[in-house]
């Protein structure tokens, strides 16, 4: 046989590339069952799994004991490749881990020492999944790009706008973490997991017998497999060189009474009762955290509680900007129920949230997103 | 869906001349070479034969091939082999109380295989001391430097002759030189140039040579080292009598057989495959010089292997390149891939000087026996669409772009 002759036919530049989607793969069911039902749509598919994050990189965090699920492990990109395989596709694995620890892990650590409480996935998804990998989707010659996120996305053929939803599941809405999402980046990505439940999608992923159809789901943030932030935030603080001995400050009352101790602003969030290290005679819970003194402020449950707050990075998603007050439901963060506010713009980036009855622990940090029912109309942090 | 493949340095497919001469020794001729029946005999003298061949290829004699599993064994086997016959005892035990300056040290490059570079690091955490050559921006050492770096504790230099993502040839011959007068000994990983560019193990004056079977059209799983006769070279692994004690382990007969047959081929056709290759490569670099802007090769001014050329296209990002042509039937390669398969910066583009951007914007193709005129004009067609794809959604090629109108 002459190697020489196999050559003979070329594929065509057209013949690989017209509407290719790519799926953004973690290994995990969701986003591999989107590749079945992109592939029973008929649809030219190829799979990315991002290489985000070196678990090797904090040593001391690999502790003996049970194995834990973990971010980027060599187990999920496996579990992706076999998905590609099984269903018969184009997969790689590309390395987003410079850009996941400047735009997702450092500023996480950053926001935790300033005293805040971050929420990394909506980092991830508007500054990595929808913007490099989106890049990187359209440099390859795809069109679209598919994630495994519980939300549906719907063009408004009034407004031309392309509208954010929240999930038909409510249990596995994921829209909360989508809020920054532009409508450049909305308009060429689709959430084929928004019309499902999650037992909808296991069966799809078993009838299809995915090899990833009975994987558990992992809750906790990707990075942080234990669920520790403060270790991890010890341990990422450390390995650059940032020493955290100085973080130790006071515990004060409202009225400013130094009742303890604590050493970092990073071990606190707002509404937090346990764990703040020293007796008290009654139940006192973390009201707000005052970085440039480096206090915790605590006092009662009910202190907790307020009804205004400022947003920042506003970013209006199915509607452009109200030119004046608008009534919506506002959730704060990824366990709150939306509730009836007013949202006063003050200009194109700023918001003031007024609720209409008082919320416990609004947390700076966390996202405020505004809904009109089912409809994502904006988000911004919480200052 | 690859068509055509430019990843050569990668692995070559395993010749059919190759695949025949082996296949009798799987089942037919299966038995054990260090048998002492006739069938084991018969294993025996197709070994025997290999390593008459192997030896050939690179100017040695018989009695100084070994068989090992591959490239990184043999340079496993050479770099630990040396150091272990030098030092009877643990080597922090005896240098951590006395000055670290009396501990063995061993020279070696910037630029080397991972089987080098992570040996001597692993040496390193032993109390070694290792001397890492910078290079030149065409990735070439300079001799002068071997020579500056020379210790009286200096106990070998291992440094690889053609390297693998830019194809550099290193001037092993004077390195050689300086080597035998300081008395020190020379082990050269010549993996990427067995096959493609004549080698004579006494004109290069090494005392020690790697090479790997799936590099040269033979399979994957097979390799041999060169011994030069009176090194002194302790054994890595422990077992059995086989390959005089060095190696011990049933031998691969099978394999053996395979990178015995490819080194004759090899040695047969290099002057006409090096002359056909190179035709083809350098048709490559011209065509992608001529139809892509802001495009430089990689150590394109050094000798090089004739197959490999190592191309920076500015202001693309490479893995999007590599998966980009993938998708259309191109096979090539950037940098090194880690072990889930993601690119990582590699060592080699930072070591020639290149800026992060820069080494993640340099794709090696690497051309073989097979490579054939249509898929060079293949290669030439859908590179220059898929860098124009990249750079027209690349935001920094946008910038570079105008800062050069």
């Amino acid at each position: 046989m002459n190697a020489a002759t196999e050559f003979d036919t070329l594929p065509t530049r057209e013949e690989t590339q017209r509407g290719l989607v790519v799926i953004a793969m973690s290994g995990g069911v969701d986003s591999s069952t989107v590749a079945a039902v992109l592939l029973e749509q008929g649809r030219p598919v190829v799979g990315l799994t991002m290489q985000l994050w070196n678990q090797r990189r904090l040593p001391e965090l690999q502790r003996d004991g049970p194995k834990q699920h973990r971010c980027c492990s060599l187990d999920d990109v496996y579990d992706a490749k076999r998905v590609a395989q099984h269903l018969n596709f184009p997969h790689y694995v590309v390395n987003f881990e410079e850009q996941f620890e400047q735009r997702v892990v450092r500023p996480f650590v950053d926001q935790y020492l300033a005293g805040r409480t971050p929420i990394a996935c909506t980092n991830c998804n508007t500054d990595v999944k929808f913007e490099p990998l989106l890049r990187m989707a359209r440099q390859i010659g795809a069109e679209r790009l598919a994630t495994g996120h519980y939300a549906r996305i719907r063009k408004n053929e009034q407004t031309g706008r392309c509208e954010l939803l929240r999930a038909r599941d409510e249990s596995k809405d994921q829209s909360y973490f989508l809020w920054g999402l532009s409508q450049d980046q909305l308009s060429s990505s689709e959430f084929p997991l928004g019309e499902l439940t999650k037992e909808e999608v296991r069966a799809l992923a078993r009838r299809t017998n995915l090899p990833v159809a009975e994987k558990p789901e992992s809750m906790e943030l990707c990075f942080v497999p234990t669920g520790n932030y403060v270790q991890f935030i010890q341990a990422y603080s450390k390995d650059g060189g940032i020493s955290l001995s100085q973080a130790e400050g006071e515990i004060v009352t409202e009225d400013g009474t130094v009742v303890g101790h604590h050493n970092g602003v990073h071990n606190f969030t707002i509404g937090q009762r346990k764990g703040l290290g020293f007796a008290a005679g009654k139940a006192l819970y973390v009201l707000s955290i005052d970085p440039e003194n480096n206090r915790v402020v605590v006092g009662d449950n009910d202190s907790l509680r307020t009804t205004s707050f400022e947003v920042t990075a506003v970013n209006w998603v199915s509607i452009e900007q109200p030119s004046g007050p608008l009534r919506a439901t506002v959730k704060i963060r990824h366990k709150h129920e939306p509730t009836a506010a007013t949202v006063h713009p003050v200009d194109s980036t700023t918001a003031r949230i007024v609720f209409d009855a008082p919320q416990r622990a609004i947390t700076p940090g966390q996202g405020a997103v505004f809904y009109d029912g089912d409809r994502v109309l904006g988000g911004a942090w919480i200052r | 869906m690859n068509s055509v493949y430019l990843d050569y340095n990668a692995t070559t497919p395993v010749e059919p001349q190759v695949l025949d001469a082996m296949l009798p020794y799987f089942s037919a001729d299966f038995a054990n070479a260090s048998s002492i029946h006739t069938p084991g005999q018969r294993a025996r003298s197709a070994v025997e034969t290999a390593r008459e061949q192997v030896a050939a290829l690179i100017g040695a004699r018989p009695q100084e091939v070994v068989f090992t599993s591959g490239g990184t064994e043999s340079d496993n086997n050479a770099i630990f082999g040396v150091l272990n016959s030098h030092v009877t005892q643990p080597i922090l035990a005896v240098h951590s109380s006395s000055a670290k300056a009396t501990a063995p040290h061993i020279i070696t490059t910037t630029i080397e295989h991972e089987a080098v570079l992570n040996t001597c690091q692993a040496l390193e955490k032993q109390g070694v001391s290792v001397t890492y050559l910078p290079v030149d921006r065409e990735g070439l050492v300079d001799p002068e430097s071997v020579r500056q770096a020379i210790r009286p504790e200096t106990i070998l230099i291992t440094m690889m002759h053609a390297n693998n993502e830019l194809g550099t040839v290193q001037p092993l011959e004077e390195i050689g030189c300086i080597a035998r007068k300081h008395k020190i000994y020379f082990h050269t990983d010549a993996v990427q140039s067995a096959g493609k560019i004549p080698i004579d193990v006494n004109a290069l004056n090494v005392d020690l040579l790697s090479l790997s079977g799936h590099k040269l059209y033979a399979p994957k799983g097979v390799g041999a080292l060169y011994v030069r006769s009176g090194t002194r070279l302790r054994q890595l692994l422990y077992g059995g009598h086989h390959q005089r004690g060095f190696r011990p382990g049933t031998e691969n007969v099978a394999g053996i057989v395979g990178l015995g047959k490819a080194a004759e081929l090899a040695r047969n056709s290099l002057a006409s495959d090096a002359q056909q290759v190179s035709t083809l490569r350098d048709k490559l670099e011209c065509g992608l010089a001529e139809r892509v802007q802001q495009v430089h090769v990689n150590g394109g001014s050094a000798p090089r292997t004739p197959n490999t050329t190592n191309v920076m296209f500015a202001g693309i990002e490479g893995e999007a390149l590599v998966i980009a042509l993938d998708l259309k039937g191109l096979a090539c390669s950037i940098g090194a891939a880690c072990s889930s398969g993601a690119v990582e910066p590699s060592h080699v583009m930072t070591a020639i000087g290149l800026s992060q951007e820069e080494a993640k914007s340099s794709l090696r193709f690497s051309l073989g026996r097979h490579t054939t005129e249509s898929e060079i004009a293949f290669a030439l067609e859908v590179i220059p669409a898929a860098v124009a794809q990249l750079r027209a959604l690349s935001p920094t090629y946008r910038k570079e772009a105008a800062s050069h109108v």
